[in-house]
């Protein structure tokens, strides 16, 4: 058993958990603070000391071993700014970012949001992207974000970087990236009707028929 | 942590076969084979398992123990709970889910001119969608059809789906693609604009679309956007948040007029009346059926199943669960959670405790997953991790032999931060896997539209059954959300503009607690279950299984 801190309380927890295992050990039936369990929703974004040091550390609780002598504190909901836009009424241009979130000329380069981040994405280099309206690189840099907020609570600008890049992201992807020839074609082809007749065929196959094509298929290699 | 000790000599056969195995290609099964190794092997046979259901709609089938204890539940309310309650919010439609499907039903419903309230039990967001990996499936290459997909779904699913939503969800893929480009999707690209594509278990073509390992988190925090951005429009989308439904509301007439939630935070029962609702509510992982630990998020407890099969609507597939073969079997912190098969798409070989190979790397989940555990149950032939959870190897250092160095870390980053976090580098070491509970493979029936037999009340995503028959194929959930999400919002927002709103009732309890009583059922624990509880408890036998 270890000892960690909840809240400003002690308790003894085994060792080996993670901390979202620790705390429900512990006894704290979660509602908020606690989504996907597996380090992909970002709703459990934790901030916690080690008792008798100074620093801060972040990390998310359900992909975090407990240490002994954790001060742990999370943050269900912070108050983080999204302005309205539409994406389609918007240009994917170098001042698009800017204009949608000005705020963000602000970032003196503290670098406290890559230090927060639980993903260890550089932050502060994809919010330099987002400053000069690189959105390949902005989508590139911050395409493993999972929205979990630690650093919208550090930042001492006010700044919301997760939103920012996913809007910058956003913008590539509809405006930016080369398109697909070969969907467009397709759609078209759909859209023509172009494969209903064959799909009524199988549709109507006996299980027999159906099982022997499924059997015969050729694997692309 | 590197692998400890005992571990080491069975890893060190795995390095020493694999410059051997790289060439080598590890036989398919034929049918026969697959159908002996699925009755031997996947829990889906394991008898004991499951039991019939007495009540309801689909009395007499069977299902797995853990979920027939939560449809034939008692209700959480009784039926006066109406008395004194009005209305907190009146809405065209209604969506039950903040997945990917109810985000999608969300967008269509709305585009028909619906107005549109969106209540999740967690977070907008919080869904196996934004834990889904590997990919998404659209025949949209040259060498593809949706004829061809078509045969890999009812191949995959048992020659046993609806023939009609195999068609819709094949039909669609493509424009599901493109539609979620324009919202701004990025899916993995060639520099000319070709999207890059694999194999997914049982797939013919390469038509595995993907984005990064991050695939469903791309799709779900792109429509959650779009959601958000809609939330100012007339009519618009508002969204709830931690308001699980625990009742739907029918009028006098049979049809449906809305639905009861409860606000986590206050308790408070809250009345939404709509003329059409649409259940997202996503899969069960979280009943853990036989005991597995799970891939799912945490709100996963079958909750839209259970306020369907209570209005009466019939459930099928429900005697079906999907084990992903390879959840995390090491370490203990990460047990169950989910090694997407993309992995295995890029090459990764599994392999014994000899480090040899023993099936086909990308049979079918539910075929791969029964090889695994025979060759661990059976064959004596796992590896057994300090903890005494059985294990396979997945040698994920195969797919920098194969496809050049720094493979696994571009296309693989969650997965390799995954395992770093707990000191494996996955793109040196393989690492080790045994099936996880995963999908529900059934639910409640539905129509193309997403309809069911009750007026007005429509089913998208994991929630539905019928589209991947007995086993669902790597990347059509991502696709079937985003399809049937599509067609359900669509539908449902059609229906609003012509129903007339009646007057909620819950009368459909009165004659649920005398099905149950008549059967002789007893007053066990209430459903919807809303969240399990993983907190401590003092006898062993009341603990559930978390991960």
């Amino acid at each position: 058993m270890l000892q960690i801190h909840i809240m400003g309380q002690a308790y003894d927890v085994p060792e080996g958990l993670t901390i979202l295992k620790a705390l429900e050990w512990a006894g704290f039936r979660l509602t908020r603070g606690v989504g996907c369990r597996g380090g992909f929703c970002g709703a459990c974004g934790t901030v916690y000391r080690l008792l008798g040091d100074y620093r801060l550390r972040y990390a998310l609780a359900c992909q975090t071993v407990v240490e002994p002598e954790m001060v742990l504190g999370q943050i269900p909901f912070f108050p983080a700014q999204r302005p309205s836009y539409r994406l389609e009424s918007l240009q994917a241009d170098e001042a698009t970012l800017a204009d949608t979130f000005p705020e963000i000329l602000r970032c003196f380069g503290c670098n406290t949001c890559t230090k927060a981040c639980p993903q260890e994405i550089d932050v502060l280099a994809y919010m330099a992207h987002a400053v000069r309206g690189d959105l390949p690189a902005l989508a590139d840099a911050s395409f493993d974000c999972i929205m979990c907020g630690l650093c919208v609570a550090r930042c001492p600008a006010e700044l919301v970087p997760p939103n920012v890049a996913l809007l910058g992201r956003r913008l590539y992807g509809r405006y930016v990236a080369p398109r697909a020839e070969h969907l467009r074609r397709r759609v078209e082809e759909l859209e023509a009707g172009s494969f209903r007749q064959q799909l009524t065929e199988l549709k109507s196959l006996s299980r027999e028929n159906l099982k022997a094509q499924y059997e015969a298929r050729e694997i692309e290699a | 942590m590197t692998y400890p000790e005992p571990l080491r000599e069975s890893l060190a056969r795995v390095e020493a076969s694999r410059a051997r195995r790289a060439t080598q290609v590890h036989p398919r099964l034929s049918a026969d084979e697959r159908q002996a190794l699925l009755k031997a092997f996947h829990p889906d046979y394991i008898t004991h398992a499951f039991r019939e259901l007495q009540v309801g709609p689909n009395k007499g089938d069977r299902t797995p123990r853990e979920l027939a204890q939560v449809l034939e539940a008692p209700p959480i309310l009784g039926s006066s709970a109406l008395e004194g309650l009005s209305p907190d919010r009146e809405v065209d439609v209604l969506i039950i889910g903040g997945g990917g499907a109810g985000a999608s039903a969300a967008l269509l419903a709305q585009e028909s001119g619906a107005s549109v309230l969106v209540a999740t039990k967690l977070r907008f967001g919080d869904a196996n969608t934004m834990m889904a990996q590997g990919g998404i499936q659209a025949a949209d290459k040259a060498n593809d059809s949706p004829a061809l997909h078509y045969l890999d779904v009812v191949g995959g699913g048992g020659f046993a789906n609806d023939p009609d939503l195999v068609e819709a969800l094949v039909s669609d893929a493509p424009l599901v693609i493109a539609w979620l480009e324009r919202l701004g999707a990025m899916f993995d690209k060639e520099p000319d604009g070709t999207l890059r594509t694999i194999h997914g278990g049982g797939t013919s073509r390469k038509r595995m679309h993907a984005a990064r390992d991050y695939s469903g988190a791309e799709i779900m925090r792109t429509l959650r956007d779009e959601v958000r951005s809609r939330a100012g429009d007339t009519p618009g989308i508002a969204v709830w948040e931690f308001r699980p439904a625990v009742e739907l509301l029918l009028d006098e007439r049979g049809q449906v007029a809305g639905a009861l939630l409860k606000d986590l935070d206050t308790q408070r029962l809250m009345m939404v009346r709509a003329k059409s609702v649409v259940v997202a509510t996503g899969g069960s992982g979280r009943l853990h059926y036989q005991a597995f630990p799970t891939t799912n998020h945490y709100g996963a407890t079958g909750d839209g199943l259970v306020l369907c099969y209570r209005v009466g609507a019939k459930l099928s597939f429900i005697d079906t669960m999907q084990y992903h073969p390879t959840g995390a079997a090491f370490p203990e912190q990460i047990l169950g959670q989910l090694v997407t098969e993309k992995v295995r798409g890029l090459g990764a070989q599994v392999c014994n405790v000899d480090g040899e190979q023993f099936v086909y790397p990308l049979e079918t989940r539910d075929v791969e997953a029964a090889a695994f555990i025979r060759e661990c149950a059976e064959k004596k032939r796992g590896i057994s991790t300090p903890t005494g959870q059985p294990s396979v190897w997945l040698d994920s250092p195969l797919i920098e032999l194969l496809k050049g160095p720094g493979t696994v870390a571009r296309e693989l980053p969650a997965m390799m931060r995954q395992y770093r976090r707990f000191g494996i580098d996955m793109s040196q070491e393989p690492i080790l896997v045994y099936p996880t509970l995963h999908y529900q493979n059934g639910g409640v029936a539905i129509q193309a539209d997403g309809g069911t037999a009750i007026p007005g009340l429509y089913v998208a995503g994991e929630a539905a059954g019928g589209i991947h028959g007995r086993n669902r194929l790597m990347g059509n959930s991502l696709l079937d959300i985003c399809v049937f999400g599509r067609r359900a919002g669509r539908a449902a927002g059609a229906w609003s503009h012509t129903a007339r709103l009646g007057s909620p009732t819950l009368t459909h309890l009165t004659e649920w607690t005398k099905l149950r009583r008549e059967a002789g059922l007893a007053d066990w624990a209430a459903s919807p279950m809303i969240l399990p509880d993983y907190t401590r408890h003092e006898t062993a036998d009341e603990a559930q299984n978390p991960s």
